[in-house]
This record gives C-alpha cells, structure tokens and sequence, in this order.
C-alpha cells in the first residue's frame, strides 16, 4: 500500500520509518507546515516511489521541516491509505477530520492515530465512510499496541457488553510510584516529568481526558457495531463521558488501600450507553492492577467471559504498529 | 477499627445450635396452628434484627412474626452490644415455612423492623471505598450518620488517615455492608453526600473479580 503519512510527531515518524518492514510504501509525509512528496522536492527520481525514510526523519530533527512542499500537496499525492498521526485535537476535531474526510472523498482509506475524529465526530466519520469506496481504521487510538478495538470487532460488538481498563500510562505511572514509594502526586509528577513519562503541561493525563477519549472511542464502537442501521445508533463524544482524575489523590488514601490490600487505578468503562473514567479500588495484585506505564484492557463478552490485553499503551513504535496493523487488514 | 457487628461465623454457630431446639420444638408442639396449608414443612429460620432501645420495641418485633405464622423458639436479645447505627442487635429463632418465612421478613419490613440478616442469606454486601478531601473540616461523624441514615448500607469499619492534620486533606477507608443488591444505592448515596460536601470517593469496581 502506498502511504502518506499526516503528522510527524513520534507516531508519524515511526509509521515512516517502520512502513518497509510491512511491505508498504511512505509516498508523502506532511507536519504541520511542510512536506515532502515522492518524486518531488525530495529530488528521488526513475524508478523510485517512495520518499527516503532516514532523510525525512533526518531533516525532522535537524532543521523542524519533513521537505519543502506544502502540506496540501501530501494530501492531494496518490496514495492508497491517509494515515492521520497529527495531534488530537477537541469539538471539531480539525484538521484532522478534514484530513479524513479528504481522503475518503477521493475513496482512499484512512487510518487514525489521532483520537479527535472518532471520538468527538464518529457519526459524520461513518457518514462519510458511506458515501466513500474508502475505509477508516483507527486501533492506534486506543491503547496503543494493544488490539482493543479490533478485538472488539472480532468478538462483534454486539457481544461484548463493556470495555473497562487501564488507558493511560501517565496517570498510572504516577499511581503505581505513589503507592510503592510512599510520595505525593507532586513529587512523583515531577519525576515522570523528568523521567518523559508525563508532558511539562500533563493535565489532559491526569485529569482522565485522555482515557475518557479512548472509552469514548470504544463506546461508538459498540453502539455503532451493535445496530445495522447507523441512524439507530447512540454517538458518544467527550461531553457524555463521566470524567473524574487523579491530581487530588493524595498518598494517604493509596496508603489506606495498601493496607486493606488494594490500590487505586484510574480506570475507564465503556459499555453501549455508559462512559466513565475515574479512580477506583482495585485489589493490589489482580489483573487491572497493572505497574508504571503499562495499559491494560479488560473486554467483557456475552459469550467468551472476559478477555485481558495487557500491553504498551503509548510509544513511537508501539502506536505505529498499531497503524501498520489497520493498514494491513485494509488491504 | 473494630466497631464491626457480630459476623457470620457466629449467626452460622447459632443457626445450627437453633436446628437442634427446632427438632425439640417440633416434638413438643407437633401442631404448629397453619402448618397443615403448607405444602412445604416448617423449618428453622434465623433472623438478626436491629431494634431501637426503647421501651416495647421488642414486643413490636416480634408481632409480625406471630402474627404471620411464625413458630418462635428463642430470642436473644444482645443488650451488651450495639449496632454501628447505635441500636441494639436481636437474633430471633423461629420455625415457618419458606412461604411464611418471606411474608413475616416482608411484614418485619413493613413495619420497619431492620433486618439486618435472615436465614442463610446475609442482609449485607461489603463494599469497601475511599473518601479523601477536607474529611474533618466537613464532620467526618455527620458524613458517617448519613451514610448511616441511608436505607441501604451502614457502615462497618472507618480508617482515618489525616497525616498532614486535621485543616488539610485526609482520606478515610469506609467498609460499608449493604443490603443484597443494593450495594449500586449505597454506592449512589456516598456519591451524592460527597458532591455535596466536596469530598472525592473512591469507588470499587463492584461486580468485577479484578
């Protein structure tokens, strides 16, 4: 499959680099204000297709531009699948919706990393996607390595009656040091900031948004899976999710949990016509209790009990994987 | 810590020794007034009551189950002790059919009797949640009360952390025992009382063996 890759933050540029591995072609590659489209300015000519990975990363790093296009002209390149790698945005999900809906009205596929579209415009997206001989898949947005959503669909959304689990390594980094060191959410806040594990402003971790975006996201899935008719189905955006974080929790309540041999994770459900996310007592040594940065999903079926993912939540490869996956089953 | 009321084992300890003075019971008075519209046989049941310490109370309790066709074989009544809502705990032995058995539960009820147990099936689900926010500074013991108060749980068992002292943030670890299916209510009402006084709960995931 040919690629052009929008985004180029460390999912966009894994997807670049990891591309050949999986048999598939980068065409063109865009950020937010430059790009570099195959047998264009990136000056490869005769036989080759592709643009160079190693160069497009390169130039990412040294000089903050992927070539000298214009970002348009990565999304009107000829390519099979648009993978939308730019970061999530909120309400009307732009650019990347556009991006999106660009593609599909050229009936190409697209594959998200980004969480915006589907979860705060899952009802325009599937609308889009009928009226298009393209696709979308977008596994990366939940749960990063993990196959949540393509499990999911494997057991038929209309079998599985709630998705809960661990969505967010940051907030659960910062919950597992707390209560094996004994420190405060400051403290440790601060570490995972050093450490890279939480971003200089993490309120969008912390605060449960994050997780709420991937419950959300599943949520749509299983209402949408579970009707024939899309018009039947009840959308979900941020705005119907129940969100409460974790910044207040204070070491003495992870203390007074430990003692009665539990811990407290910021956990996220999603179910046809519920989502919430908040911090919630688990027993210390069962399955959702998962360490540091680690995610792990819980998908509760009909009629195949429960079903446990655990796995890397975030990462540059972890989530291109993910991608490189959904480009795969599209073909 | 341990204002915990009498558990299981003991009420499982009586209910057997109560087994035996219902085989004397039923040779010394072989013919119970309804037992004969009964298809099933009367059997043994054990309820634990929880009854105001006030005069007539008792008597009051025990009406609905006389009244309905309920053979009574002990009464004891455990003046000592005192429920975490202050009252004081009864445990009645009496012999019924199942029939009878639900309808006098319903009429103790009714009447508004608390039962706290009744036969084999235990009256209380444990759920165990944090509270954490300004705990003293809202009166943690009226915060208890009104959990108290609420028709579907009281509270077991309280731990109180408040490491910074009492003007800062503490959290507490409440065991609370609700009635059979009703724990979703329990959990309902700690949630409302928290939003009122700006406390934060930690919920279990109830119904999920993590």
């Amino acid at each position: 499959m040919k690629l052009a890759v929008i985004g180029a933050g460390a999912v966009g540029r894994s997807v670049v680099e990891l591309a050949g591995e999986h048999g598939h072609e980068v065409v063109a590659v865009a950020d937010s204000s430059t790009a570099v489209v195959a047998d264009g300015a990136d000056g490869r000519g005769g036989d080759a297709v592709g643009v160079d990975p190693d160069a497009v990363v390169a130039r990412k790093a040294e000089r903050g531009i992927v070539g000298d296009d214009d970002p348009e002209d990565a999304l009107a390149a000829d390519y099979d699948v648009l993978v939308e790698a730019t970061p999530t945005t909120l309400g009307d999900a732009e650019p990347g919706f556009s991006h999106v809906t660009t593609a599909l009205e050229r009936d190409r596929h697209a594959v998200l990393a980004n969480k915006g579209p589907v979860a705060e415009r899952f009802g325009d997206l599937r609308a889009a996607v009928d009226d298009s001989d393209g696709d979308i898949r977008f596994e990366a947005t939940v749960g990063g390595a993990i196959p949540a959503v393509s499990t999911v669909e494997d057991i038929e959304p209309g079998h599985v009656t709630a998705v809960r689990g661990v969505l967010n390594g940051t907030a659960n980094f910062i919950l597992t040091r707390m209560a094996a060191e004994g420190l405060d959410y400051d403290h440790v806040l601060a570490e995972a900031q050093d450490l890279g594990v939480a971003e200089a402003d993490p309120s969008f971790d912390v605060d449960g948004t994050d997780a709420a975006l991937k419950c959300v996201i599943l949520a749509n899935v299983l209402s949408f899976g579970a009707v024939d008719d899309p018009a039947d189905a009840r959308e979900f955006t941020l705005d119907d999710a129940d969100v409460s974080g974790i910044r207040d929790v204070p070491g003495s309540a992870l203390r007074l949990a430990a003692e009665d041999g539990q811990t407290v994770r910021l956990i996220g459900e999603a179910t046809g016509e519920t989502v919430r996310v908040a911090p919630r007592l688990v027993p210390e040594n069962g399955t959702l209790a998962v360490s540091g940065t680690q995610n792990i999903v819980q998908i509760e079926t009909s009629h195949a009990g429960r079903l446990n993912i655990s796995g890397r939540g975030a990462g540059g490869p972890e989530t291109a994987s993910a991608v490189l996956g959904d480009v795969g089953r599209l073909e | 810590m341990s204002d915990r009321r009498d558990g299981a084992p003991e009420a499982a300890i009586d209910a057997e020794n109560a087994v035996d003075s219902a085989a004397d019971a039923e040779s010394a008075d072989p013919a119970s007034p309804d037992g004969g519209h009964a298809a099933a046989t009367p059997s043994t049941h054990t309820v634990r009551l929880e009854l105001v310490d006030e005069p007539g109370q008792l008597l009051a309790a025990l009406h609905p189950i006389a009244d309905n066709g309920g053979n009574l074989l002990s009464i004891y009544h455990e003046r000592g002790n005192k429920t975490p809502r202050g009252r004081i705990p009864v445990e009645v032995d009496f012999e019924a059919t199942p029939e009878r058995f639900e309808e006098i539960v319903d009429a103790l009820r009714s009447e508004g009797v608390n039962v706290m147990q009744a036969g084999t099936e235990r009256y209380a689900e444990e759920v165990t949640l944090l509270l954490f926010g300004h705990l003293i500074d809202t009166d943690l013991s009226d915060t208890l009360s009104r959990i108290e108060a609420c028709e579907s749980a009281s509270v077991a068992d309280v731990s109180l952390a408040a490491p910074q002292g009492t003007e800062e943030v503490s959290s507490a670890r409440l065991r609370l025992e609700a009635r059979a299916g009703e724990t979703d209510a329990a959990l309902a009402a700690v949630r409302e009382l928290a939003d009122e006084k700006e406390l934060r709960v930690v919920e279990p995931l109830t119904g999920v063996d993590a």
